[in-house]
């Protein structure tokens, strides 16, 4: 046994006794005042002050924590934040599209202003294939909007084609660059006669065959042509725009000249067109005039 | 260096120590267990000075760990705890001495005694909150805590308490 060893028990007995004092004094006044009570407010008053100095003095130390932590809040964060900017670029890039959209409704609008319809807007939701060989679209419009087979399809550059068929709430239109398509034209600058037959071409814009009925009449190149008009406006209205002459053939063995237009109407990137469900007074006179002359 | 200084000098270790584990390392928190820096300085003081010093750092450190700001319960009891852990620790002196490995089990063994003397009393006291599972729960988790930061604390402790040790006690 050590020297010291009989000193350190006693320090022992006397501290425990001290603690279990304190304890016992501490605990016997738990509600009303403790007579530890000053002592605390010492100390907290001695430590609050340090407690406070070393919080300060250690945050970036103690904030270690919180980044840890918050790396899985952040990483949430992160990939909702991700989730929607994919969201809004995607409306953005509908929005743009929808502006296109707007601005082509528009021309519709002006042009069936113009010309007095009644135009159920609709968009293209299908094209037929290429393998199809025919040049055809479904519009989201159908029975349900008024669209009937045999209704003049327009957009802001001029004459799509025809209803052909019409479901409840789509319909498929025959585009007039389509080789079944025939359109009745007339060069706006004479007057002349004559019929637009669809080259079939399955891509791009498509091209348009004019033969005039009258074979002395020679087209020129930037003629213009409109549509002719059927009976009862079907299907085609008069007064339509169709395209322009940009090339001009005559061969010896046909009688007729032919000439090779190029519709106004872009069908590579069709949109938005317009049926023409009832057409207006100004297409009547127009009309009338046609049958007149 | 006198005995004044040197008391001053291990009351400023204590009062910092208890202001560091309760307002720095409380955000190091493990299910809401702070690492008990008071205990490893009374560990380191009673490793080196033996167990009756031991047993005073413990009751100093104790108090003020009681007394602290956000303690409300019961006073003494910390001080109860550390002074056994103290003394205990301090008897550990001669054979944990060098080694690392006797170092931590001594380390261990005290904070496995400091959490349960201090669960036991509040155990005994009726102290709201304190239940044997809740106990068991904590203790496991404060010893391991203390363990792992042993390295780092005990070896700056020992070196802080040979240097205020005085001359005379040397062996």
């Amino acid at each position: 046994m050590r020297p010291d060893s009989g000193r350190s028990r006693a320090v022992l007995i006397l501290l425990v006794l001290a603690s279990v004092t304190i304890i016992t004094l501490d605990a016997r006044h738990d509600t009303s005042g403790s007579p530890v009570d000053p002592l605390r407010s010492a100390v907290g008053s001695v430590l609050g002050p340090v407690e406070d100095g070393a919080s300060t003095a250690l945050h970036p130390l103690t904030s270690i924590p919180d980044h840890f932590g918050n790396v899985d809040a952040l990483r949430h964060d992160n990939a909702a934040l991700q989730t929607r900017i994919d969201t809004l670029t995607t409306r953005l890039r509908a929005e743009q599209a929808n502006n296109q959209r707007n601005v082509e409704l528009n021309r519709i609008g002006q042009f069936a202003a113009v010309q007095d319809y009644d135009v159920v807007p609709a968009q293209v939701i299908a094209m037929g294939p290429a393998q199809s060989f025919s040049r055809t679209v479904t519009i989201d419009a159908g029975r349900q909007q008024g669209v009937v087979p045999d209704l003049t399809v327009i957009n802001g550059e001029g004459l799509v084609g025809r209803v052909i068929a019409a479901n409840a709430t789509t319909a498929t239109v025959l585009l007039i660059v389509d080789r079944d398509s025939t359109v009745g034209g007339r060069l706006s600058r004479s007057m002349e006669l004559g019929f637009l037959t669809g080259d079939g071409s399955l891509s791009g814009t498509g091209a348009l065959e004019l033969s005039l009925v009258d074979h002395s009449v020679s087209p020129h190149v930037g003629d213009e042509v409109v549509s002719w008009g059927s009976h009862n406006h079907a299907p085609y209205l008069p007064g339509v725009p169709i395209g322009k002459v940009v090339s001009v053939h005559s061969s010896p063995a046909d009688l007729t000249q032919t000439a090779q237009i190029r519709p106004y109407v872009d069908f590579s990137s069709l949109d938005v067109v317009g049926v023409v469900v009832r057409a207006g007074q100004a297409a009547a006179t127009n009309l009338a005039g046609g049958v007149s002359r | 260096m006198t005995a004044a200084l040197r008391a001053l000098a291990v009351a400023a270790l204590v009062i910092v120590t208890v202001a560091l584990q309760l307002s720095v390392f409380s955000h190091f928190s493990i299910d809401g267990v702070v690492p008990d820096l008071a205990l490893l300085v009374v560990v380191g003081a009673a490793l080196v000075r033996g167990p009756g010093y031991g047993a005073l750092v413990g009751f100093a450190a104790g108090l003020v760990l009681d007394l602290a700001p956000p303690a409300d319960d019961t006073a003494g009891r910390w001080a109860l705890a550390l002074v056994v852990v103290g003394y205990l620790t301090g008897l550990a002196r001669h054979e944990g001495r060098q080694s690392v490995v006797g170092t931590v089990l001594v380390v261990a063994a005290g904070a496995f005694i400091g959490t349960s003397l201090f669960a036991l009393s509040g155990l005994v006291l009726g102290e709201p909150g304190v239940t044997v599972a809740s106990a068991v729960g904590v203790i496991p988790v404060a010893v391991l805590y203390d363990v792992v930061l042993t390295p780092l604390v005990v070896p700056f402790v020992l070196f802080l308490f040979r240097r205020l040790e005085p001359a005379e006690t040397w062996s």
